[in-house]
């Protein structure tokens, strides 16, 4: 294919994408302007009738549970294929720890950038508790304190300190800490149709809302994922690192 | 729009084509870190702290790590390959 037909081709398309994208947006609604009615109905109703304060979360782990525990265990497979596709085959053998220790890429980290890593390992870990507890009262949840959670030994190997991450974080727990809060999860859900009657509904009572022990399982159920994101991201990255840095041919 | 949502919006308008046209993938995986941090920033000045928060350890935590970890193992593979070419 000739420059001139590329180009011409690419033309012809950049119009076409072009004028299709100023179609679809020439009816969106103005700035600020919210057209559809359930973001209404549960700003209005919600607290009254799941007494969690954080409405974001009431949706994530109550209204719509069912589609959080699909994207639960789309990150559950996600991280165990990785498992799989990185496992140790045959004739690949993993260097001593030590001498991986002394050598991988972050091996010579400064001092300073240690001890700051090191110092700051507390503050996450009571940051994650603090974001996956109180997940139902303020912006925050088991995704996103799960993460803070991860990232907490992370900042012992980004110090230098690579085998204090694997003595942390063994391999052995992190994968027994995502497959257990999924699992988790998975429960409480049934635990709704066990309760309840129905798959997730919400069948612990509900408590005073703006108190920590409210809003019935969407407290237990952010615990859950909590626990099940920690374990995926740590497995996540322990088996790239173990790639990069442990595995030789 | 307030000031600070409009200078959230063009600090991801930058930072967005910077990633794409930085072409050292070290430099691009740090680019990326600095766009997930200014679309947190976003997410925030509209009232999303949710997704801000999600953002935030998603993309300036969670990916640059994996990308780095990936580069560093390419790097390897590419310096052991003239080794390899020679045993053969």
């Amino acid at each position: 294919m000739s420059r001139s037909v590329r180009v011409g081709l690419f033309c012809g398309g950049a119009l076409a994408l072009a004028t299709m994208l100023v179609l679809a947006c020439v009816d969106l609604p103005g700035f600020g302007h919210y057209p559809g009615p359930y973001g209404d109905v549960i700003a209005r109703t919600g607290v009254a009738a799941r007494h969690a304060t954080d409405l974001v979360t009431a949706v994530n782990f109550d209204y719509r549970a069912f589609d959080t525990l699909g994207e639960e265990f789309i990150l559950f497979a996600a991280v165990l294929g990785v498992a799989i596709v990185l496992r140790d085959v045959r004739g690949e053998s993993e260097r001593a720890r030590q001498e991986a220790a002394e050598e991988h890429a972050f091996g010579d980290a400064s001092a300073a950038l240690g001890a700051v890593g090191l110092c700051l390992v507390g503050p996450l870990v009571v940051l994650g508790i603090y974001i996956v507890t109180h997940g139902h009262l303020t912006p925050g949840g088991g995704f996103q304190g799960g993460l803070a959670l991860a990232a907490a030994p992370l900042l012992a190997f980004l110090g230098g300190e690579y085998v204090a991450m694997k003595v942390v974080a063994p391999h052995a727990l992190v994968e027994a800490g995502e497959a257990a809060g999924a699992a988790g999860f998975a429960l409480i859900g049934l635990g709704g149709l066990v309760f309840a009657g129905v798959f997730f509904e919400n069948f612990i009572g509900l408590g005073t809302p703006g108190k920590l022990l409210s809003a019935g399982t969407i407290p237990l159920s952010n615990v859950a994922v909590g626990i099940e994101v920690a374990g995926a991201f740590l497995l996540l990255w322990t088996e790239f690192s173990d790639q990069a840095l442990l595995v030789r041919k | 729009m307030t000031a600070l949502q409009i200078g959230a919006l063009v600090l991801v308008g930058v930072g967005s084509p910077v990633v794409v046209l930085v072409r050292d993938p070290l430099r691009q995986a740090i680019c990326f870190g600095a766009l997930g941090t200014s679309l947190a920033l976003l997410f925030f000045v509209f009232q999303a702290p949710d997704v801000a928060l999600a953002e935030l350890v998603v993309s300036a935590v969670g990916l640059p790590l994996i990308l780095m970890l990936t580069l560093v193992k390419l790097g390897e593979i590419a310096a052991e390959e003239p080794e390899e070419e020679e045993r053969e």
